[in-house]
């Protein structure tokens, strides 16, 4: 691993990893079974460098900005260190909004220069308002031969046979603006300075420590800090290997473990389940001998390694178990959204490393981590190195809002001192979220105070941004809220969004309304949709510029209205 | 090739086997995620089940904004 204080920047450490070891394997692409490609860091380079001139050549200069937009696969990490190379900024869009939204980012980004897969690009284009498309650039990727580009270059085409120009930022530039919401509302764009990587990667290296022949399983998208910083710097900074999977199917995933003999992963709640569900298949189509012998191997395993993980003997005595994760599995990381101390309990008493894990785009990445020392499901773990937490306004239960001071702290939000000023405090980063440190200095966290929910995908989702979908429906005012600020549950699972009609005097809830609701909600997302509807019977608190004082309102509700009010959709 | 009727019951049919769902419940224009209260990962293991049937090869992208049986039905016809 290298030394990363001893960096100004993200192209300056990643230029050196790829000097230091160019004959290792940096990246792997496979589909299905076979394998797209296989590069060395040497041919990593080689692939990234004429890209960067070409970019340099189209008037791509220090401090530009461009944005990528692709599925993981090893064309998003070229294109992101040629960026890099070429003193840009990176502006990861996430693949998995609709085009319009990502139009919406782009726009708000000023982004010049906009590198995206074939399909995503193709969805743009078709979009209806390409107006807020300022791109000066488009490059698309994965084209087919004969496709229609819409003006696009091609990205296995757009190289340049010469030497681009390096030179390096400085540690307080912007490295990438990332966008942690903002969709339907107002778009919240995290500047994270090369010094928040640096420090970041610095930070977890020594719980997470690459060296080559380590690979890492990419299936978090890239344009997630999570993917980001696990998928690429920190394996690139430690001349480790990154897998890609062009096809993010789950047994595809279980059967990479094997084939690619992983040693970390990071995964969301909603794959650590889906291979939770495998995993209890397999052991219920065991003979009941075995089936009983692998409870009591499993109760054995989960006694001695309550202290400390003691990976050699976990392996040894659930081998089986252990070789169906390819045998070499050092760390499963699991986050992005809260995750279930039952569902780590699992993975742990079957001696599988799983570290979880608290943190935010705004603080790039992780802000605390569980150890495993010992092992404590129900917190979410101490600070990592270089990591200041405090929580704010505590209640009788010494449960406060969690503020964070560190050097991974994003400068500020783009185009937005007034929401930055609400957020970081004296320097402190205001999360939103409710927790308590305990005596250990372990963090549990308990619920949030702000108006969002966390998917089981890792995703945030703010109720103004789902809002736009129900414009025009036939009532008088209507309101998105995560259930959980309203009616404050105490618990991070199971988030859900709910609606509350104000309908007009002698408006009734008609089987039509309710169709309306239901239809418009199926044209989201599926992590997007609200859960459920309630009537609130008096008029929304407004602003005199007839905003929704969504605070009020909230209030109001909370007083008068109880949870069970809400009708399922 | 097969007509966009034959598709959707072809992946009606999958469907119904792959997630243990009798046949009859399911019509075209389910919402496969509440009806069959499955997660965006369990869908996407039903797409190599209709690539065997099928015999193409899918994307896991063809999946993204589709909610219902008739909608993923017309992404494969295209294919087929």
């Amino acid at each position: 691993m290298l030394d990363l204080h001893q960096y100004n920047c993200l192209g300056e450490a990643l230029r050196a990893a790829i000097d230091r070891w160019p004959d290792e394997i940096c990246l792997i692409e496979s589909d299905r079974d076979r394998e797209n490609t296989r590069l060395t860091y040497r041919e990593f380079k080689e692939a990234a460098l004429p890209f960067a001139r070409a970019l340099q050549d189209a008037g791509f200069r220090p401090g530009s900005r461009a944005a990528i937009l692709m599925t993981n696969q090893s064309k998003w990490l070229i294109s992101a260190y040629a960026i890099f190379f070429a003193d840009g900024v990176l502006v990861p869009l996430d693949y998995m909004l609709k085009a319009p939204d990502q139009i919406k980012l782009f726009a708000h980004s000023g982004a010049e220069v906009l590198i995206a897969e074939y399909h995503l690009w193709r969805e743009i284009a078709k979009a209806s308002n390409l107006d807020g498309l300022s791109a000066k650039l488009i490059i698309a990727v994965n084209a087919p031969p004969d496709a229609d580009l819409g003006g696009a270059k091609r990205w296995e085409e757009f190289r340049s046979g010469q030497e681009p120009q390096f030179a390096a930022r400085g540690r307080k530039d912007p490295a990438c603006i990332v966008y942690s919401s903002g969709t339907g509302g107002r778009p919240k764009g995290c500047v994270l300075t090369h010094e928040n990587y640096l420090e970041q990667a610095a930070a977890v290296a020594p719980v997470f420590p690459f060296s080559p022949g380590d690979r890492y399983l990419s299936i978090i998208p890239t344009n997630h800090a999570i993917d980001f910083m696990g998928g690429f710097i920190m394996p690139f900074t430690g001349g480790g290997t990154v897998v890609h999977l062009r096809t993010l199917r789950p047994e595809l995933i279980r059967s990479a473990f094997t084939k690619y003999k992983i040693t970390y992963m990071a995964v969301v709640p909603l794959i650590l389940k889906n291979l939770q569900n495998g995993l209890r298949e397999r052991f219920a189509a065991l003979p009941a001998g075995k089936r009983r012998m692998l409870k009591v191997l499993t109760a054995v395993n989960s006694t001695l390694t309550r202290d400390r993980p003691r990976l050699w003997f976990s392996r040894f005595l659930l081998k089986d178990i252990h070789q169906a994760f390819g045998g070499g599995l050092r760390a499963l990381l699991v986050g992005g959204a809260f995750t279930d101390p039952s569902l780590i309990e699992f993975f742990h008493d079957l001696g599988i490393p799983i570290y979880n894990g608290y943190g935010c785009t705004e603080a790039c990445t992780a802000i605390t981590l569980n150890d495993l020392r010992p092992f404590r499901p129900d917190t979410v773990g101490r600070p990592v190195a270089g990591m200041e937490i405090r929580t704010l306004n505590l209640n009788a239960e010494g449960i406060g809002e969690v503020a964070v001071r560190s050097r991974t702290v994003m400068s500020r939000y783009l185009n937005d001192p007034e929401m930055t000023a609400e957020t970081i405090v004296d320097g402190w980063l205001i999360t939103g979220d409710l927790g308590r440190i305990d005596a250990s200095g372990q963090l549990k966290l308990f619920g949030r105070k702000k108006n969002m929910i966390v998917t089981e995908e890792g995703k945030n989702i703010y109720p103004e941004d789902v809002e736009a979908a129900f414009e025009g429906i036939r009532v008088k005012e209507f309101c998105v809220f995560a259930a959980n600020y309203l009616w404050p549950a105490h618990t991070m699972t199971g988030e859900q969004l709910v609606a509350a009609l104000h309908l007009d005097s002698g408006q009734s809830l008609t089987d039509e309304l309710v169709k309306d609701l239901a239809d418009r909600n199926r044209r989201l997302p599926n992590y997007k949709r609200i859960s459920g509807y309630f009537v609130w019977d008096a008029d929304f608190p407004r602003t005199a510029s007839m905003k929704i004082k969504r605070v009020d309102l909230a209030n109001q509700i909370r007083g008068q209205v109880h949870r069970d009010v809400m009708a399922p959709l | 090739m097969p007509d966009i009727d034959t598709t959707t019951n072809q992946i009606l049919d999958l469907a119904s086997t792959h997630f243990k769902v009798p046949r009859e419940q399911l019509s075209p224009d389910d919402d496969f995620f509440k009806k069959l209260g499955i997660d965006s990962l369990q869908a996407l293991s039903l797409l190599t089940r209709i690539e065997g049937h099928f015999h193409i090869e899918l994307p896991d992208y063809e999946l993204q904004g589709v909610t219902d049986f008739r909608t993923l039905a017309e992404r494969i016809q295209s294919r087929l």
